[in-house]
């Protein structure tokens, strides 16, 4: 059966398609704030890039990837360069495919953005701009086929709303991963490597936050009872979040911190993700609360090691994922949801599906990931050089800098004055 | 900042070298002014740590030594940046600690390339310490060393 279009929810998914949209410059604003001055640029442009390359792969292969029937592994090529995509509303739902699919595509870009958290600080733009593309359709979409698009999780009974499997614990296991292959930044662990404007962060999460209401309300792809649960959930769960993280804060250090309270709005908002949709607005806030535990601890316990994941993805997206995909298997509750049950509730087989997923997920980004980028670096390097590092990656990358106060700078006329663009001279 | 109380009894501590002399002599202070480049910074830090040097100021500055000028691009406007970012030192100290607080900055700030700074030494006519009114090496000798 194909549902007409309802005028009702195609107003309110293209208002959501543009709140998720706006979330990658507020991740961007959010990255930027958290590295030091020398390389805001880059890393505000890394999520950039992703606007730009996984946009394009997405109406290339990656839609088709996801969401075509193709198997339970990965979808068929048949909406490939977007064919068949229009205007008659996607099967089971009220909405225009072509918004399905644009709505859907800010979930890869988003994703894809969070993954850059990583590897800021000394990743080749370049190599980057090809990881993204490539990551977006070999890991992104495969594994918004499982939860989202018909493929094993989905048709076995995992229950993630919003993109527990797909984006959170997506980005947050390939985050490691990418951490890993790329490796540690020149400094780390030797030098306080500090976070250079901390109010960047404080309105990045806050726009993030913002956007996380069309991110998870729009999951429901409707106006119905499931999208406005979501929308409400997405409220209540952060602000648990916030005050459990003060209070986490107030136990370890006595004081309560900004960038502290930046972290535990993502935390919040990515934990209720998966379960937006399928638990009541009290287990919400529980969920809230308890999501901060898990994932502060990963905080706490990262910068002990030696992996620089540098902006803690896995912790804020990977752990607080995988908490929210775990909730609703005891949590989820047919009256609020319409759809199933978790074990508090009576049904022990919708825990059991989602710790597959949580299972399968992470293993399934990390190792893909992994070999992904141990792919790209066999083509090209991917790390910036220890002296360019040094010198910051605005300058050696870009060709800008984010404070630039012009003094000294000399303009060179439209005839090109200076012949060569030599930066600073290699080392002979 | 746990071993200045060793190092007043630390014989072979450079301050301990010279018996005490006259003014007029050589208890001379000097100002040690370094560039360096900011990504040096901390290594210096370091280095002057070590050679337990106290008693630092640093500011960020802007200067131009002879390397060679970053291009920049903004929308259509291509500039030259003549100026570089540096990090200047200043370090006023009394004259057996000259030496070492050179060798210091040299090791903590060279990279080998064109733009690795300067350092400038200059006699200082007088040091006050405002806190107690001491003066001269007194004034830069570091509070229970």
């Amino acid at each position: 059966m194909i549902a007409a279009v309802d005028a009702g929810d195609t107003a309110w998914m293209l208002a959501a398609t543009a709140l998720v949209l706006l979330m990658t410059p507020a991740l961007g604003l959010f990255y930027c704030g958290l590295v030091r001055e020398k390389n805001t640029l880059n890393t505000f442009m890394m999520s950039l890039a992703a606007l730009a390359v996984a946009t394009v792969a997405w109406a290339l292969v990656g839609y088709s990837l996801a969401f075509d029937e193709g198997n339970g592994f990965v979808g068929g090529l048949d909406h490939a360069l977007l064919q068949g995509v229009g205007f008659e509303p996607r099967e089971g739902s009220t909405i225009p495919h072509l918004l399905f699919m644009a709505f859907q595509a800010t979930f890869c870009i988003v994703t894809v953005a969070l993954v850059s958290g990583a590897v800021v600080e000394r990743m080749r733009f370049g190599a980057f701009l090809v990881f993204a593309g490539l990551w977006s359709i070999a890991v992104y979409a495969v594994l918004a086929h499982w939860a989202f698009g018909g493929g094993w999780l989905m048709e076995n009974g995992t229950l993630d709303f919003a993109g527990g499997v797909a984006v959170e614990m997506g980005s947050g296991f390939s985050a490691l991963a990418a951490a890993l292959v790329v490796g540690a930044r020149k400094d780390h662990g030797r030098q306080a490597l500090l976070p250079h404007n901390a109010v960047y962060v404080l309105v990045g999460a806050g726009l993030l936050w913002f956007g996380w209401f069309g991110f998870n309300g729009g999951s429901g792809f409707s106006t119905g009872n499931a999208g406005v649960l979501a929308f409400v959930n997405t409220l209540l769960a952060p602000a648990c979040t916030l005050v459990a993280w003060f209070a986490l804060d107030l136990l370890r250090g006595r004081q309560v911190t900004a960038i502290g309270a930046a972290t535990a709005i993502i935390v919040g908002c990515v934990a209720i993700t998966p379960a937006g949709g399928y638990v009541s607005p009290g287990w919400a806030m529980a969920l809230g609360a308890l999501a901060a535990l898990p994932s502060y601890a990963v905080i706490v316990w990262r910068p002990r090691t030696r992996v620089d994941e540098t902006l803690d993805v896995l912790a804020a997206h990977g752990t607080a994922g995988l908490t929210g995909i775990l909730f609703i298997g005891f949590f989820a509750q047919r009256s609020w949801n319409g759809v199933a049950d978790g074990l508090v509730y009576g049904d022990a087989g919708t825990l059991l599906w989602q710790v597959v997923a949580a299972v399968v997920t992470p293993a399934y980004a990390f190792g893909a990931t992994y070999l992904l980028l141990r792919l790209v670096g066999g083509l090209m390097p991917l790390r910036a050089s220890d002296r360019d590092q040094a010198l910051g990656m605005d300058v050696v990358q870009h060709g800008e800098e984010a404070y630039a106060s012009g003094e000294g700078a000399i303009l060179i006329g439209p005839d090109g004055a200076v012949e060569k663009r030599v930066l600073v001279p290699e080392p002979a | 900042m746990g071993n200045l109380g060793q190092r007043a009894n630390d014989p072979h501590s450079p301050r301990r070298k010279t018996p005490r002399r006259t003014h007029e002599e050589d208890e001379r202070v000097k100002l040690v002014t370094a560039i360096v480049r900011p990504e040096k910074a901390n290594d210096v830090l370091e280095a002057l740590y070590r050679a337990e040097v106290r008693g630092i100021s640093i500011s960020r500055v802007q200067g131009h030594g002879g390397e060679l000028d970053a291009v920049e691009t903004y929308r259509g406007t291509t500039v030259k940046m003549t100026l570089a970012d540096k990090v200047r030192f200043e370090i006023a100290v009394s004259e057996p600690f000259v030496e070492p607080t050179i060798q210091a900055l040299c090791e903590g700030a060279r990279t080998g390339e064109v733009g690795d700074g300067k350092i400038f030494v200059v006699p200082l006519e007088r040091v006050v310490r405002i806190r107690t009114g001491e003066t001269d090496d007194l004034a830069v000798t570091p509070v229970g060393a």
